[in-house]
């Protein structure tokens, strides 16, 4: 498993999205309320990029008519059939076990941090005094 | 092969009421004059015109009288002929199809009533379904409690195509009821006119379109009752879906899944994918089974299990051309005494006992090499 | 419908999104689209085509529908302008607005080589005020030309009718043949009473008479319920009750005697998935053998109109769990009768790199992606006329 620094975290603050590509992989990079998260940037159903998706929160019922929001911008749904999908885990709500999306580590490190290595060297210059995010692949 | 219907269930047969007459007595003193009074009488649904060829074979057509309203006849054609152990008397009648509500609810007392007294007393073979107001709600729970008092009511029948869909809260009274007394609600092909036939399209011309769009009424229930959350409601409920054609079944449960996946949140309370709780809440009956010889095999597959199916013959109707009105090309490879839709469900009581788990459905990765 | 309440919701999911690439690059049939939706930029658009008094009375009144609400649907969607979220075009302005856009996100990345343009909104075609209908639809047609199928010779145009006036439709149709631009003929399924009846026959005269087939788009409101037992609640239904729809109006025609009377006459049933019609073709030859007595003016069982004069497209399609099923259907209705479709850019669009899992051999695809289209429609493509 490599790590790659995708960003600066300046660049990819809370409630922005960005799109990457690591070793040939498509990922989409989510700032959720300064906590960070990857997922493959692929629907398993037609293959959409999720990246276009909406995220919101989980509805459940226990009784028709009665209503329940959690996870408020939690999940992630498919910007053409509406998939939901957890951003934590990649999981769809539809069928968790066997309809998901991989999912990847991803955090913040600082400049100092990465000038150490071993880090996936990127194309932007990584300053010491700076937080970087960083997505394990 | 012909498969043997012998020790069977029949789950939905006909008997018809022959005019107001038969129910008169069966009328309180202020109905029973109305009736008079106002000359009330042509209540026949217009759904199944009961001259009409195809609405009695012609050999068990009583001579002079609309098909069905004849014991004797029943008795022998559709009874012994079948070698079935019980048959479901599901009475088509317009009670049903009213406005007034308090007069539907005393006509649907009237018939069920009648029905008891003049076939199942006479006839140990024979239950029947509660034929009940749906047009109001608590009375027809009403209707459901006072003649689920008698176990020879197996079942509550409503009509396809009533005012709304049968999901919807309004209705729930009467699926209440009626798992209250572990009944199942029977939903039969039929209109009480309150929209055109055909839905959206507007009122066809001919009445062969209509009954061809009964299909159609059964998709859009089987739809209102799954994201209504009937059954996560009321968990025990069982509806059976009578003289819906069935082979719509899989490619509707196809696009619903797909839909349901979509627009879940929509109806949150639908915790399971539509085949699922298809598989286990809703049973069809096999008349009639619009499929040709060639491709019932193939539609069983797709269906996914057999218990989904009911045996019925749909008496006295001609729903099916052969002599016999089980499919003659069920597959050879289910042995009739294995044929769960001809012995084992229902029991005379079913649904009362617990019942069976659901079918497994085979997934895409089990099935596909 | 109003689709204009769309941008601010949808705002929340664009920042820092680069427009998403189309996935369609797996399969390198080039393909005919049987369903792409253009709007226009702008409401002014079609100011250019219509009088003074219909512009004032469009801007006044708007749609005069079969509906309740001024510019909404009876079952608002579940999408903002219901389309896909990553479809909404980077300079601006509503999905499937802005040809440059829908060349780079659609026609180019999915090599979709003819696309037939079904315009949903504005629409003409079910205006409860004919007079009205009939302008707005000689409108719509003027722009199809104007805003797409000249400057983009990959899309065709569809001839929308005021179809509840027979008269003023034939008129259209005649105005309009001859012109390459055009296609097919547009139809909705939810008229005023079911399409098979004889109000609609001049309609079908008169394509006949064209040479072009009808194209009938899902959607709508007649007035009439969704269902044959009132109005659903949900929108999960009224979106699933476009197949019941085109499986009722199918019966009207195949049962009125359409297809004796105009044998020629072709039909393009679009956007009502296709799944149901093998059990609809069983569902009707069966019955019509019983109530024969009924229909003397159907001398063939059903099935044989509908494998003879209509076509469907393939969107939404229908998703079994086991991919073989959905070939056993193919195999029952026909492989000649299928047009693929994607919708773009709505939201329950099919991605035709992907929505197919069936393992069709490649003569199967070819087919349905694209040749049935072109035996249909004839080869529109550009440079091959």
């Amino acid at each position: 498993m490599a790590r790659h620094v995708v960003a600066p975290l300046a660049e990819l603050p809370p409630g922005t999205r960005r799109q990457v590509t690591i070793e040939g992989r498509d990922i989409v990079v989510l700032n959720i309320g300064d906590e960070l998260f990857a997922l493959l940037d692929r629907c398993p159903h037609q293959g959409a990029s999720l990246a276009g998706g909406m995220l919101c929160g989980f509805v459940e019922s226990a009784v028709p008519g009665e209503y329940r929001m959690s996870h408020q911008g939690e999940v992630l749904r498919c910007p053409w059939h509406g998939w939901e999908f957890d951003v934590r885990t990649g999981r769809s709500w539809c069928d968790p076990r066997r309809i998901r999306v991989r999912s990847y580590d991803a955090h913040v490190e600082s400049g100092q941090t990465l000038v150490e290595g071993p880090y996936v060297a990127e194309t932007f210059p990584v300053a010491v005094e700076d937080a970087y995010v960083v997505v394990d692949l | 092969m012909a498969i043997s219907t012998a020790g069977g269930i029949d789950c939905d047969v006909h008997p018809a009421v022959p005019s107001m007459a038969a129910l008169l007595p069966h009328l309180d003193d202020l109905w029973r004059e109305t009736m008079v009074l106002r000359g009330i009488d042509g209540l026949d649904l217009a759904s199944y015109p009961p001259g009409a060829p195809a609405n009695c074979r012609a050999d068990w057509r009583p001579p002079g009288g609309k098909g069905g309203t004849d014991l004797g006849y029943l008795q022998r054609q559709a009874l012994d002929a079948f070698g079935t152990r019980f048959a479901i008397a599901n009475v088509l009648y317009g009670a049903q199809a009213l406005h007034s509500e308090d007069m539907a609810a005393a006509l649907c007392r009237a018939v069920n009533d009648w029905v008891a007294q003049e076939w199942l007393d006479p006839e140990p073979r024979l239950r029947a379904s509660i034929v009940v107001p749906w047009q109001n709600p608590q009375l027809a729970a009403e209707e459901i409690h006072r003649c689920a008092l008698d176990p020879r009511f197996v079942s509550v029948l409503v009509l396809v195509m009533v005012d709304q869909p049968l999901g919807r809260r309004s209705q729930w009274p009467i699926y209440e009821a009626a798992t209250a007394h572990g009944l199942p609600v029977t939903v039969h092909a039929g209109s009480a006119g309150r929209h055109p036939v055909s839905g959206a399209t507007g009122w066809g011309s001919y009445h062969v379109e209509d009954y061809v769009a009964q299909a159609a009424a059964f998709q859009s229930q089987l739809l209102s009752l799954l994201y209504e959350g009937v059954f996560e409601r009321f968990p025990t409920l069982k509806v059976v879906f009578a003289e819906s054609g069935v082979t719509w079944l899989p490619t509707l449960l196809w696009r619903a899944r797909k839909t349901w996946r979509a627009l879940r949140s929509e109806v949150p309370w639908v915790l399971r994918p539509p085949e699922e709780v298809v598989a286990e809440h809703v049973r069809f009956t096999t008349q009639p089974f619009d499929a040709p010889a060639s491709a019932i095999e193939r539609v069983l597959d797709q269906l996914g299990s057999d218990r989904l199916l009911l045996f019925s013959t749909d008496y006295p109707t001609t729903t099916s051309r052969a002599p016999t009105p089980c499919p003659t090309s069920f597959p050879p490879t289910w042995p009739a005494g294995s044929w769960s839709t001809t012995r084992s469900t229902p029991s005379p009581a079913w649904p009362r006992p617990p019942a069976r788990p659901p079918p497994t459905y085979r997934t895409a990765q089990e099935a596909e090499p | 419908m109003s689709l204009d309440i769309a941008t601010s919701i949808d705002s929340v999911t664009t920042a820092d999104v680069a427009p998403a690439p189309a996935v369609g690059s797996r399969t390198p049939l080039a393909i005919v689209d049987c369903d792409i939706h253009p709007l226009p930029r702008r409401s002014s658009d079609l100011n250019p085509f219509l009088s003074a008094r219909w512009r004032r009375h469009l801007e006044t009144y708007g749609n005069g529908n079969r509906s309740p609400f001024f510019a909404n649907t009876p079952y608002p969607r579940f999408t903002p302008a219901l389309s896909r979220r990553d479809a909404w075009p980077p300079t601006g302005g509503l999905p499937g607005s802005d040809l440059e856009f829908m060349r780079s996100q659609h026609l180019d990345a999915n090599h979709v080589e003819l696309g037939m343009l079904q315009v949903l909104a504005p629409s003409g075609m079910a205006q409860r005020n004919v007079e009205f209908g009939a302008a707005l639809c000689t409108a719509v047609n003027d722009w199809q030309v104007a805003a797409w199928a000249e400057p983009e010779p990959r899309l065709k145009a569809s001839i929308t009718v005021a179809q509840e006036d027979a008269h003023a439709a034939v008129a259209e149709i005649e105005a309009r043949t001859g012109d390459p631009h055009f296609a097919q003929i547009a139809m909705a399924p939810r008229a005023f009473n079911p399409l098979g009846q004889r109000a609609y026959w001049p309609i079908y005269e008169a394509a006949v008479a064209a040479g072009l087939p009808i194209g009938v788009h899902a959607g709508g409101y007649s007035g009439a319920a969704d269902t044959g037992s009132g109005h659903p609640s949900f929108y999960a239904e009224d979106h699933h009750s476009n197949a019941m729809s085109m499986q009722t109006l199918l019966s009207s025609m195949i049962l009125e005697g359409v297809f004796e009377r105009f044998p020629t006459l072709r039909i393009v049933l679009v956007e009502g998935g296709f799944a149901w019609a093998a059990s609809l073709g069983w569902r009707l030859d069966q019955h019509w053998a019983r109530f024969r007595d009924e229909v003397p003016h159907v001398p063939l069982p059903p099935s044989t109109y509908l494998k003879r004069n209509v076509w469907i497209t393939t969107q939404p399609m229908e998703e079994p769990t086991m991919p073989r099923h959905l070939r056993e259907v193919v195999e029952w209705m026909g492989w000649d009768r299928l047009l693929f479709s994607t919708d773009y850019p709505h939201w329950d669009y099919d991605e035709p790199a992907q929505c197919f899992g069936v393992g069709f051999d490649d003569a199967q695809r070819a087919m349905i992606f694209r040749d049935n289209a072109l035996h249909l429609y004839g080869d529109l493509r550009p440079g091959r006329s």
